[in-house]
């Protein structure tokens, strides 16, 4: 039998014509996004700690798709039109989230095109009026706390901090500050007026400016809640 | 034509006759025994269950890799493709979790199978059972301890048609360690009472096991307490504080049941005068005078069942494997965590009270005066493996006080680094300047790739069993029976003044430093819900080191390293001698974190799918 050239081209030309046709299915397109409000205001959380999922039924077995919420309280996803549920599952976040009973229950979101979906949560503490004052490398704040949640399910105050980072990226964990101030929840005398001090270390490579903000441990609760992000110029 | 017509007609002849007889190809097959000529020949049987022992699941083994003793800051890693250890800053929730219950079906069947069996002698027939059932409880011993309250599956499941019957929901925490304690109490007089048999379950082993799990479960009734949110509100994670002295109570009566000598004679293995070496020699003794040892995986050279832990983990300057070395490096963490004869803790002198170095005319002469599991534990600079020295030099320092570690030292022509290290970034060395000694084989050739070593791996030891009895009365407010448990594992260690008073920090100290390495480190956290307040995500710096050692709380987020380096100085009255500084290496980045959701691994989204009955982890 004899080859010929031109007709394995074509023969190939079929195949890569008939294969090109459909092979990927089109990507998710519409983006679901929000923040985590009480009273209209964003809570401030520590980046990718707060998980939301979201669980779509009727395609055989099951599982979230999950995302976290970031500091400043948003959250997005891309998705499939459809219908979802949504939860942020357990004892996650520094709040209490449609609860009725002793679980938290789903809410129920339509997917169609691109919209924005703010979460109504209702946090144990706010941290309120944090001000504050570089003198040097010191750098001093002060702030109130707002106790939100005041009837049976009210929660003790179990630290609060001031973190400093050099980048925007503030939290208790390793890499969230350069630099702290704790203050046990039993010390805090007054609630209007609650002061913290930290000195920020030499910087390498040196920059003259840092970032802070001030959490709150909550007793029993894993998540912090903080105050907004500010940009200090020492 | 013709030829063609008699190869067809004797040919259907030959298909015609050997048709006839049908049972002439029903054969028996030789590469499967079937299960009643299995179960009829005891040699056989044993076959079967030594691949159920052979597929234990420990937490740290020495056939599982040196990387599974590395991680919680207890040591570094000096391989640079393994430094995620201390990189990163969190676990997976889905970190440390197994769900093999194939392995449960094929104990199950075995059980079933040998029950059955009508042609083994009832001797054989009651200890195959018993050993089948140990090692089932084996398992759900090392499930709960990582997922919680599991579906109790005690017989082979057969689909008939319905899955729903099929699916078994999550019993509750305390239910499963119920069914363990309940389990080797059955079994234990079917085992033999002997400290001689290590390899496959004793009385002893069952009589260990039950102290372990009976005091996980008590530790985890009471400290659960402190942590309410990591429970779910059927208790299939979590264990009402009520029950926890019941446990406690188990604990100490199968603890004192071995001390008792009721399972055979077991003892703290004092054979070598040399405190440090006995301690080493613990895990290397395989012969009958060590009746410290209760329950092991063994290894033998020469057959496949050997590991590579010598390999992996030798001194380089005494590899035999060339750069096949050096890679668990324990930290400082661990090594300032062994206390001085006197009791007290103490960081490891590096400087004086003006912040001035202090001058050691020997290497060793900074670690004198601490407990001999130190160095039982820890192979320190300047330690001899194999016949010489180790040689863990970081470089000198010179008359103007400048730390140098490049070219040689100073008028010879002698490196300034040493050949173990420790530098930087320089895999396969110390890194942290201290080797692992406990289970490194000193034999001739343990360190090749070819031969490796056979030093057995001990799950059960005796000196556990003393500490869980200790732990045990201490928590069921019988201080004096605690102290004499303990006191008797710390004499052993060289700590010959008895401790007179007791508290939860002494125990969590002292399981600490005699049990490190062995596969307790996370269980005994996770069970004291210690674990998230010590491995908090603080990073750490020198002063945090060496401050609060001894306390319970105390926070082991990052491993530390100490380099010695050789002071020269010719005209200085401490020239020659040498002087140690603290290192944070530079690829400890991360800082360990352990969340609340850490706590009971993650059950993958395929399994709640497959059965709806499972609950998912809280916090997770």
């Amino acid at each position: 039998m004899k080859f010929k050239f031109h007709y394995i081209i074509l023969m190939a030309l079929i195949i890569m014509a008939a294969s090109c046709k459909k092979d990927t299915f089109e990507p998710p397109q519409s983006t679901l996004k929000g923040r985590l409000v009480y009273n209209g205001q964003a809570l401030n959380l520590e980046y990718a700690q707060v998980p939301i999922q979201l669980y779509q039924s009727g395609f055989g077995k099951k599982g979230a798709i999950t995302g976290t919420a970031a500091q400043d309280g948003s959250y997005s996803f891309l998705l499939f039109n459809g219908d979802y549920k949504l939860i942020i599952p357990g004892a996650q976040g520094p709040f209490r989230w449609n609860q009725t009973t002793g679980d938290r229950d789903s809410l129920s979101v339509s997917v169609s095109g691109d919209q924005t979906l703010d979460l109504q949560v209702t946090p144990y503490y706010l941290i309120e009026n944090a001000q504050y004052n570089a003198s040097g490398r010191d750098i001093t704040v002060n702030f109130n706390i707002n106790k939100v949640i005041i009837d049976a399910n009210a929660k003790d105050i179990e630290s609060v901090a001031l973190y400093i980072n050099k980048t925007q990226f503030v939290s208790g964990a390793g890499d969230g500050n350069i630099a702290n101030a704790n203050m046990a929840g039993t010390d805090i005398t007054s609630m209007n007026n609650v002061t913290l001090t930290a000195t920020v270390p030499n910087l390498t490579p040196t920059q003259n400016y840092v970032f802070v903000r001030v959490g709150l441990k909550i007793a029993g609760v894993e998540d912090m809640i903080f105050s907004p992000l500010q940009k200090i110029t020492l | 034509m013709k030829k063609i017509f008699i190869i067809t007609i004797s040919a259907a002849l030959l298909i015609t006759a050997s048709c006839k007889d049908n049972d002439f190809l029903d054969i028996e097959p030789r590469d499967v025994v079937p299960t009643d000529k299995m179960f009829s020949d005891p040699a056989l049987v044993l076959s079967v269950v030594a691949d159920l022992y052979q597929r234990q699941l420990d937490f740290s083994g020495l056939d599982n890799g040196w990387a599974s003793f590395v991680d919680f800051s207890e040591a570094y890693p000096s391989e640079n493709g393994s430094a995620f250890f201390v990189q990163r800053s969190n676990w997976g929730f889905s970190e440390w979790n197994t769900w093999d219950y194939g392995y449960i079906r094929d104990i199950n069947l075995f059980i079933e199978r040998a029950t059955a069996s009508t042609a083994l002698n009832e001797g054989d027939k009651r200890r195959f059972i018993a050993e089948g059932r140990f090692l089932r409880a084996s398992y759900y011993f090392e499930l709960v301890k990582r997922m919680g309250g599991v579906p109790l599956i005690t017989n082979s499941l057969t689909y008939e048609g319905d899955v729903e019957s099929l699916q078994t929901p999550r019993s509750k925490e305390s239910e499963v360690y119920d069914f363990i304690l309940n389990e080797l109490t059955a079994i234990k007089n079917d085992l033999p009472a002997s400290s001689d048999t290590k390899s496959r379950a004793s009385k002893g082993a069952a009589f260990a096991m039950m102290s372990r799990a009976a005091l996980y479960a008590g530790s985890i009734a009471k400290y659960g307490a402190t942590t309410p949110s990591v429970t779910l509100p059927g208790n299939e994670v979590g264990i009402p504080a009520a029950m926890a002295n019941g446990y406690y109570a188990k604990a100490l009566a199968a603890a004192d049941s071995i001390i008792e000598g009721k399972a055979g004679s077991y003892s703290l293995y004092t054979s070598l005068p040399n405190l440090s070496d006995n301690f080493a020699a613990v895990f290397l003794d395989k012969s009958s005078t060590n009746h410290e040892s209760i329950y092991i995986e063994d290894f033998k050279v020469g057959t496949n069942k050997v590991h590579s832990f010598t390999v992996n983990n030798q001194p380089y300057s005494r590899s035999e494997e060339g750069a096949d070395a050096g890679r668990l490096n324990p930290s400082l963490n661990i090594v300032e965590a062994f206390e001085k004869l006197d009791n007290t803790y103490a960081p490891i002198p590096t400087t004086d009270e003006n912040g001035d170095p202090i001058y050691y005319a020997n290497q060793q002469d900074i670690f004198a005066g601490r407990d001999a599991r130190l160095a039982g534990t820890v192979m320190l600079p300047g330690s001899i493996f194999k016949g010489a020295a180790i040689d863990v030099r970081a470089g000198y320092q010179n008359a103007a006080g400048d730390f140098v570690s490049s070219g040689n030292l100073p008028g010879t022509s002698t490196s300034a680094v040493g050949l173990d290290g420790p530098s930087d970034g320089l895999e396969f060395r110390t890194q942290t300047g201290f080797y692992i000694r406990k289970y490194l084989d000193p034999v001739t050739g343990s360190g090749r790739r070819g031969r490796r070593s056979d030093v057995a791996f001990i799950r059960y030891r005796y000196a556990e069993v003393l500490l869980n009895a200790a732990e045990a009365s201490f928590e069921l407010g019988d201080e004096g029976t605690a102290l004499n448990y303990i006191n008797q594992v710390r004499a052993r260690a060289g700590l010959t003044t008895p401790l007179t008073s007791l508290s939860f920090d002494r125990i969590v100290h002292e399981r600490r430093v005699e049990l490190v390495f062995e596969g307790h480190t996370l269980f005994d956290m996770k069970r004291w819900r210690l674990a998230h307040r010590v491995w908090d995500g603080q990073t750490m710096t020198v002063a945090d080191l060496k401050s609060n050692i001894g306390s319970a709380t105390k926070h082991n987020t990052q491993p530390f390293s100490l380099w010695p380096y050789l002071y020269v100085n010719p005209g200085s009255p401490n020239n020659g001698k040498w002087i140690f500084r603290e290192v944070k290496l530079s690829r400890v980045t991360g800082a360990n974190r352990f969340q609340l959701g850490n706590y009971y691994s993650q059950i993958s989204d395929d399994i709640l799918s497959r059965n709806p009955k499972i609950v998912k982890q809280p916090n997770q």
